[in-house]
């Protein structure tokens, strides 16, 4: 039986993966086939380096993902304070049903969705369309991040309960303070997870930014998409490889971090 | 008095709302305009009438995204059940490694499959075959279930990990073996995960269009691509129409599935 | 001693469900003041209404002569030592204590002085930089207590605050809140549903129950005078048989006519005697007032605990003396050892033995005690 569950999960991480490590393999090809691997080189991520084309995308990625996640995390985190708040159950679940409507609904249907809105918008304040999209884009961002982060925070006030921001209130802090001097540090945790997952949400989306997005605002996941449209050189590889070896530190390191509170937790005991 | 009290208790989610009201419910009010006008903006049934001719391409999407949720089921379900059975800090690392892919970019690990399963590629070069694979059905199923695999997995992991140990052996000590363990116990007690698994891969598997395009070598079209085609060619009325369907097919379907699962347990992880 | 703190006509329901039934209390300053109480009573409510956690529907709140209903917590001169310490697990023991300092910007040095007092007063010198997580049940109560007296408040709530600790520490604690609350002189509200505790603690205790007060009293006059079956059952063991009094100082229940030390009531008024299992002696039946047989004996360390039959009512009894169960005993009662409690809406309703087993009752402590 030990063996069986060991070779099947082989099996299986084994097909997840083969595809990935091809791709890293092949964006070290010194030639440009993308089937037999003909020699080491760096010539790719060399090519990759030289174009301007791909940092400006990265740098647009990065820009959106950073405040798209910051507007989304301040947005949704008082939004979980409020609804924990609410006291009618109607309208705590109807809140809660139209913000996981971006969650729930196909990616295709909210990116339709957002770029009809701001041709409406753009139509109705008289503007080309192109001169709103980064306000668009972000927009759109900040809104399918948005449930993200309030699924992330909203356990923690849950779990925290009121006895703390009451004990504050009982030292002297007014309703504000005690928020930020009591309870905002103690699910601290939530918040960050909720903000570390809307800016990698972000930086991954390609649905919603194809539809909502315009020529003049390129994003990686759009770059990508517009080179896998042609036949594909290695150096999108590079790219790949190097979005994957980033991905994958920024994983191990939280999980290490995460991995120490753990332990710390379970010394501390009750 | 005491009304104003209660509001004031969750003002922290007004900007939320107001939020969620003008760029989620907004929109989705345009997507019914427009799917319910004509290019001139007048009212029109046409763009729904006209969907009759899409029924063989929605039909189409709905079986493979079937077939790709139930291998996803199958596959997942004891890859779900192996990790939580596992030590805690191998869990850990089965649980990274799942991740890892999924944080990849969609476009990236699609495209990686191709490069391997193409006429040219890496599969036919290394077994000198010419074996035509993209461009299939199957091929397509295969995109689906590689991509959406972990989003299978990871809730009905939450979920089996939080099964009680004890129950396994409450259910054994009372006559149960370990066939009816697994029917009668563990299935029904995971059915939360696994409703929300289904629901993570049948939502974007039936609402693709990158998939298809890339392995479906552009033989067949999903609803995906039916939108996508739209948007690129400014048909933006009959777009909003085969949205607005596919949405309204989707919300009602989840809010059916939810109806099986008791609570937001197991809820959705990514 | 002057009144502190007032409560006229409070009134409080949630769901359409009254909890706190127009409450009048008022509370001196200096006073060490107990709202004791089952489950649902209203106790903590009563609490935190002058904690400033809720509004009362009705009725109005006064502190030191000033109407307070409508001002918030965070203004109010008053601290709390929540149930489950509420410490702030982001912060360290010091910091803990300091915390309402440090909101009024009292100086540095001042703040070390006083966290340095607080801790000597709850014996914790030495754990300033612990995570306050580390710290055992007994020592988080301490810091909880550092903590909400550290800006010297007029009073102290305290809400059960003993619940979670174990029984041993939970008595040494009773003794050192006591000392703390007769060294500092301030006034300690204290709510708990442990009546041992309530009586060895407190100046003034407050049964309650159904969200009304039932009696205010020192712990001798309600546990010696408790007026009526509900106070007298709670407080204590309590035999309540249906009586008459047949004249001042003359009433007669379980056929038999006793001499008792109450009066003031109406000739044949239908009454509830109270007889304390202690204050029951066990003699020969030929000596005894009432005969009956003993049902069950159960051994409790100090005494035997012995439930006699007497005409189907079951009476409890405790003894030094061993009986056999199943022995014919009489029993002789002395005249200050009766009670007598006019008819209330809980008559009836407590006192027999009848269907008494002591797991039960252990049961339906623990329940009430997590209902908190």
């Amino acid at each position: 039986m030990k063996h069986l569950s060991r070779a099947y999960l082989i099996l299986i991480f084994g097909i997840l993966y083969i595809p990935i490590l091809t791709l890293i393999l092949f964006s070290f090809n010194s030639s440009n086939s993308t089937a037999s691997f003909t020699g080491f080189s760096l010539e790719w991520y060399a090519e990759l380096f030289a174009s301007a084309e791909t940092f400006i995308a990265l740098r647009n990625s990065l820009i959106l993902a950073v405040l798209s996640a910051l507007i989304s995390t301040v947005i949704g985190t008082a939004a979980a304070e409020g609804i924990y708040k609410m006291r009618s159950k109607f309208m705590k679940s109807a809140v809660n049903s139209v913000t996981n409507i971006p969650m729930m609904n196909p990616d295709i249907v909210t990116g339709m969705s957002m770029m009809l809105f701001f041709v409406a918008v753009a139509a109705i304040i008289g503007l080309e369309y192109e001169s709103i999209g980064f306000t668009a884009m972000l927009i759109s961002h900040t809104t399918f991040c948005l449930p993200y982060v309030i699924l992330s925070v909203l356990p923690r006030i849950n779990e925290l309960g009121d006895s703390l921001s009451e004990a504050a209130l009982d030292l002297g802090c007014t309703p504000i303070q005690a928020f930020f001097k009591v309870k905002l540090p103690n699910i601290m945790p939530g918040v960050l997870s909720g903000m570390i997952m809307a800016f990698t949400m972000s930086l991954d989306d390609f649905v919603i930014s194809y539809f909502v997005g315009s020529s003049n605002f390129q994003t990686l996941p759009l770059l990508i998409y517009s080179m896998t449209k042609k036949k594909v050189t290695p150096d999108m590889y590079a790219l790949s490889t190097l979005i994957i070896v980033t991905v994958f530190v920024l994983l191990v390191l939280s999980n290490i971090k995460s991995g120490k509170k753990l332990d710390a937790k379970k010394k501390g005991g009750k | 008095m005491k009304k104003r009290h209660s509001f004031m208790r969750s003002i922290a989610a007004a900007p939320h709302i107001f939020w969620s009201v003008l760029f989620i419910i907004l929109p989705l009010l345009i997507v019914l305009y427009y799917a319910f006008t004509d290019a001139s903006g007048a009212f029109s049934f046409e763009n729904i009438l006209s969907l009759t001719e899409y029924a063989p391409i929605f039909a189409l999407s709905l079986e493979l995204s079937i077939i790709a949720t139930a291998i996803c089921l199958v596959i997942g379900y004891p890859l779900a059940y192996i990790i939580a059975k596992a030590k805690p800090e191998r869990q850990k690392l089965y649980i990274m490694l799942l991740m890892l892919p999924m944080w990849t970019n969609l476009l990236i690990r699609t495209y990686s499959i191709m490069a391997i399963l193409d006429d040219g590629g890496i599969l036919n070069t290394l077994l000198g075959t010419t074996m035509h694979i993209v461009g299939t059905k199957g091929a397509v199923i295969f995109g689906m279930v590689y991509d959406f695999l972990p989003y299978m997995v990871l809730p009905i992991y939450t979920c089996v990990s939080k099964i009680d140990k004890n129950m396994w052996e409450a259910a054994s000590d009372l006559g149960c073996s370990p066939v009816k363990v697994m029917t009668k116990v563990i299935l029904p007690l995971s059915m939360s995960g696994i409703i929300s698994g289904v629901t993570m891969v049948l939502v974007p598997s039936i609402s693709t269009f990158y998939i298809s395009q890339k392995l479906g070598g552009g033989t067949f079209e999903l609803i995906g691509d039916t939108i996508e085609r739209q948007f690129v060619t400014g048909a933006l009325n009959v777009g909003a129409a085969i949205s607005l369907v596919m949405m309204i097919l989707i919300l009602l379907s989840l809010s059916v599935m939810n109806k099986f699962t008791d609570s937001d347990e197991g809820g959705i992880i990514v | 001693m002057a009144k502190l703190i007032e409560l006229k006509g409070i009134t409080k329901s949630y769901d359409g469900q009254k909890v706190i039934d127009s409450m009048d209390l008022y509370i001196r300053d200096g006073e060490f003041i107990t709202l004791l109480g089952p489950s649902g009573c209203g106790k903590t409510t009563t609490l935190r209404i002058i904690g400033g956690f809720e509004t009362a529907d009705e009725g109005k709140l006064y502190f030191d002569g000033a109407e307070i209903s409508d001002v918030p917590a965070y203004k109010r001169n008053v601290n709390t030592v929540f149930q489950k310490y509420a410490l702030f697990p982001h912060l360290n023991v010091y910091e803990n204590i300091a915390f309402p300092l440090r909101l009024k910007k009292v100086a540095e040095d001042d703040i070390k002085k006083r966290v340095g007092e607080m801790l000597k007063m709850v014996a914790l010198l030495g754990f300033e930089n612990k995570s306050v997580s580390t710290l055992s049940g007994g020592q988080q109560q301490r810091v909880a207590i550092a903590r909400a007296l550290i800006s010297h408040p007029k009073v102290l709530l305290l809400d059960e605050p003993l619940g979670a600790l174990d029984l041993k520490l939970r008595k040494d604690m009773q003794n050192e809140l006591k000392t703390i609350q007769q060294a500092i002189g301030i006034t300690f509200i204290y709510v708990t549903h442990d009546q041992e505790e309530a009586l060895s603690m407190s100046d003034t205790v407050v049964v309650m129950a159904d969200g009304e007060i039932q009696q205010i009293g020192t712990p001798t006059d309600i546990y010696n005078e408790p007026k009526n079956a509900f106070v007298a059952d709670f407080i204590g063991e309590s035999n309540i048989i249906d009586g008459i009094m047949l004249e001042d100082r003359r009433v007669k229940f379980s056929q038999h006519i006793f001499d008792c030390v109450d009066g003031g009531f109406g000739k044949g008024e239908a009454v509830d005697v109270v007889v304390r299992p202690e204050d029951v002696d066990v003699v020969a039946p030929e000596a005894g007032m009432l005969t009956g047989q003993v049902t069950a004996v159960t051994f409790k360390g100090v005494h035997y605990e012995i439930i006699v039959d007497i005409k189907g009512f079951k009476w409890m009894i405790q003894s030094t003396d061993f009986v056999a169960e199943g022995a014919i005993i009489g029993l002789y009662i002395e005249p200050d050892a009766i009670h007598i409690m006019k008819k209330s809406k809980y008559s009836g309703k407590f006192g027999d033995y009848s269907s008494f087993s002591d797991e039960m009752d252990r049961l339906s402590d623990a329940d009430s005690a997590e209902e908190f």
